[in-house]
């Protein structure tokens, strides 16, 4: 084996031990993998797998309470794990380099990005301060940043999620780190952005100088940039191979499920909404001062379908949700349920209407009040429909039981609940008033993959049994194609195009939904 | 709760105020003299009084026994620290609320009255009120409510402002709930705990202000037992005889001292977390 041949990583029986109390033993439990130089490993895992503290304990930055109990990690033919604190951190930097999930709050707000990377020289190298400038400038550009000299010389707030995001690559780069850690890298971007950073990640994995650990929760961006997967569950890891063989032929019943919940890009041809217009959105408009948010937004929805607003982060898709529950008022334009113009109600009549158009958030953890219990939350939304406590508490422990919660969820807090859990309880609040449409603003997005297939075919259930017209927004196309009757493409706040999902995913009509589609991780067919 | 109180920090403070309060309602059983009558006047501490009695801390001026009057003393101040803490809690956090929650022009007149408020030096402010309302427990009480409200308010203000943007505030307010129950059921439960703290300070302000305007004989009007008076009594002399301000000052810091221990003991149990 000649030294390039060599890993750059070495992983060989490593556990991590929880703290006693924990629901696990290990965070991770007996996990061996090796990255090489010029490969780009993808460890894919849902939330609690033990992905992220894997990737902390070979930067040696585990979180308090984690302890290694076994194992070794080896970077090239140096063990880590009997290192001083103060050659470790010579090692970080140096020789690997980590590239966190928030770009933005990866750098320092009060610094110039190009000092930012210029520090990092600074500490590594004994470079002139010229060379510094020239090294950085030089890195910006190889990140493909059209004007290295302005984003040098921005800070962080100025710049898009996608340059921050490229900036803080380049910092990894710096000092031509053997291994590159990515926790998450893209996840923060939309899917325009995103695919270009993966773009990125591939070419700096044909330039052979980097063995690349990604950590991703995203089958899509596997398929994209991956050379190797590794599977995690429970803090093991289930399955480890090249990606074909993963992704096509996987052998470990969990990766098959994994794979399995990802949205069918090919929409089932359904049936066209037969149903009368139970909303129609005519010429609305929203702006903040002197900002557009939308513009002549004209859509309908039919009774008993779904509806998918797509785009991508400042279309003006939540925007648009919030208008519709009166959360916030609207410049212009109607928005008509049977004849009555929505944005127009007053007094009873608006109080009516909120019973009758319901919200379900996209942050599980921040829609429910952590201060009330399940039972409290739910109820009162069933008492504005004018039950008494009693008849509150019955309708509140049918909605549990519909959404596919224990009765036992009644005197329990959110705190107390998974992310999908809470989804469902709000779902469940949602539900309370019995209304006739329900806005779900992203509320999947923050779900894992197998949550998130749970969560959609529980909307779809409700919707068939109660008749539900849904309006779905959602940045994931996927998505979109997998449960809706209609998609409608938003982009800066214009509708540029709608239709059933088979003609806008198939042969869009638009360059934009062209090029969200071309985006989507892993493609979509 | 009961991690609260294996914090040392909470201990000692929870034991100096519960120990003042114990003392407080027990004053008519725990005073060994009337803190009213003229004994001997300025014995050292452990000196004797007329008909042998021993004075533990002393007599002032007047020969009143020191002991008694600090006993007696603390429940003007524990009861005055407490009221006026209160009214100011009900008030900053009535507005605060209304302000963080409304916004737009509401805000903007409570939040410039408060601004004025506070742009005056407390102490002035207090004399002021005092002085034009006469020295009287209720005015105390009015005083330092006037004066530390619009703190109040300002806290009050920027979390609910924070709270309001939340999800579930959205999911209420979607749902037509009245504005009083996100107010009351969502908003102010999690405020709460950013509030408690600040309400423990505040009382230890409280008793320092208390015991400030007793020193500037604003405070409980003579002859009744009262720290800061007490203190203000005994500084001419202070030098000669200085068991005189030395007990009173203790009473005063360590009533303070015990409230900002709790405080503290809060804060770090919600850094913690």
């Amino acid at each position: 084996m000649t030294a390039l041949d060599a890993p750059v990583l070495t992983v060989r029986g490593l556990s991590l031990a929880l703290p006693k109390g924990a629901d696990r033993p290990f965070a991770v439990e007996d996990v061996s993998f090796e990255v090489r130089r010029g490969e780009i490993l993808c460890l894919v895992g849902e939330s609690g797998s033990g992905k992220t503290a894997l990737s902390h304990a070979i930067m040696g930055a585990l979180p308090a309470g984690l302890k290694r109990s076994a194992g070794e990690i080896r970077l090239g033919d140096r063990s880590l794990t009997d290192l001083s604190a103060k050659d470790l951190r010579r090692l970080r930097g140096d020789r690997m380099a980590m590239i966190p999930q928030e770009p933005i709050a990866a750098l320092n707000p009060s610094i110039r990005v190009g000092r930012q990377i210029e520090e990092v020289l600074e500490l590594h190298t004994r470079m002139t301060p010229a060379a510094r400038r020239e090294r950085c400038l030089s890195l910006l550009a190889a990140m493909k940043i059209a004007d290295p000299e302005r984003v040098a010389g921005s800070w962080p707030h100025q710049l898009s999620g996608g340059q921050c995001q490229r900036a803080v690559i380049a910092m990894a780069l710096a000092v031509h780190p053997d291994l590159l850690i990515a926790d998450e890298p893209t996840t923060a971007l939309d899917v325009t952005t995103q695919a270009q950073i993966l773009t990125l990640f591939g070419d700096l994995r044909a330039r052979g100088d980097h063995g690349i650990l990604m950590v991703t929760h995203d089958f899509g961006v596997v398929a994209e940039v991956a050379d190797r997967v590794a599977v995690m569950r429970h803090g093991q890891i289930v399955e480890i191979g090249p990606v074909d063989d993963i992704l096509k032929r996987p052998t470990h019943p969990y990766s098959r499920q994994l794979i399995d919940c990802l949205p069918r890009a090919t929409p089932e041809p359904r049936p066209a909404p037969a149903g009368d217009a139970v909303l129609s959105l005519q010429k609305v408009c929203k702006s903040y001062g002197q900002r557009q948010i939308l513009k002549d937004i004209d859509l309908t929805l039919q009774r008993g379908s779904t509806l998918s607003i797509v785009g991508e982060s400042g279309s003006g898709k939540s925007t648009l949700a919030r208008l519709l529950v009166r959360l916030t008022a609207c410049n212009a334009g109607q928005a008509l349920m049977e004849g009555e113009d929505l944005f127009d109600l007053r007094g009873a009549a608006l109080q009516r209407m909120r019973g009758r158009v319901q919200m379900v958030f996209q942050d599980p953890y921040g829609a429910l009040n952590p201060r009330r219990t399940v039972g409290e939350i739910i109820g009162r939304a069933a008492r504005l429909t004018g039950l008494d406590a009693k008849g509150a508490k019955a309708r509140t422990l049918e909605l549990l039981g519909l959404v596919g919660l224990p009765a036992e969820a009644y005197d329990r807090r959110p705190a107390a609940f998974s992310g999908g859990q809470r989804q469902r309880i709000g779902i469940a609040r949602a539900l309370a008033t019995n209304p006739e449409i329900l806005i779900a603003d992203e509320s999947v997005s923050a779900l894992d993959v197998s949550i998130q297939a749970q969560i959609l075919e529980l909307l779809q259930s409700l919707q068939t049994r109660f008749g539900l017209s849904i309006l779905f927004i959602t940045h994931d196309l996927r998505v979109a194609g997998q449960i809706s009757d209609t998609i409608a493409v938003l982009k800066d706040g214009e509708v540029v195009e709608s239709g059933p999902p088979q003609a806008v995913l198939h042969s869009p009509v638009h360059p934009y939904t062209r090029a969200l589609i071309q985006a989507s991780p892993g493609g979509l067919a | 709760m009961t991690r609260l109180w294996k914090s040392p920090t909470v201990a000692v403070g929870a034991l100096i105020v519960g120990a003042w309060i114990l003392v407080a309602i027990l004053a008519p059983w725990l005073s060994p003299q009337d803190p009213l009558k003229s004994l001997t006047p300025l014995a050292l501490p452990g000196g004797t009084g007329p008909q042998g009695q021993t004075l533990w801390l002393g007599a002032d001026l007047l020969g009143r026994d020191i002991l008694s009057r600090l006993i007696w003393g603390a429940r003007p101040v524990l009861l005055l620290a407490t009221l006026a803490t209160g009214c100011a809690y009900l008030l900053g956090v009535t507005t605060g609320l209304i302000a963080g929650y409304v916004g737009g022009w509401t805000d903007e007149i409570l939040s410039f009255v408060a601004n004025v408020v506070l742009s005056f030096p407390v102490l002035v402010l207090y004399i002021v009120v005092i002085v034009s309302f006469g020295a009287s427990p209720v005015n105390v009480v009015l005083a330092v409510t006037f004066g530390s409200a619009p703190a109040v308010f300002r806290i009050v203000r920027a979390v609910t402002v924070d709270i309001a943007a939340r999800d579930y505030v959205a999911a209420s307010r979607a749902q037509g709930e009245p504005a009083w129950r996100i107010l009351l059921q969502d908003i102010l439960p999690n405020a709460a705990p950013a509030l408690t703290v600040d309400f423990c300070l505040r009382l230890a302000y409280s008793a320092i202000t208390i015991g400030a305007l007793g020193f500037l004989g604003l405070g409980l009007p003579p002859p009744a037992p009262d720290w800061g008076g007490m203190v203000s009594e005994g500084r001419a002399l202070a030098f000669a005889f200085p068991h005189l301000v030395l007990f009173p000052c203790l009473a005063i810091a360590s009533l303070a001292l015990g409230l900002s221990l709790i405080a503290d003991g809060l804060q770090a149990d919600r850094d913690s977390r």
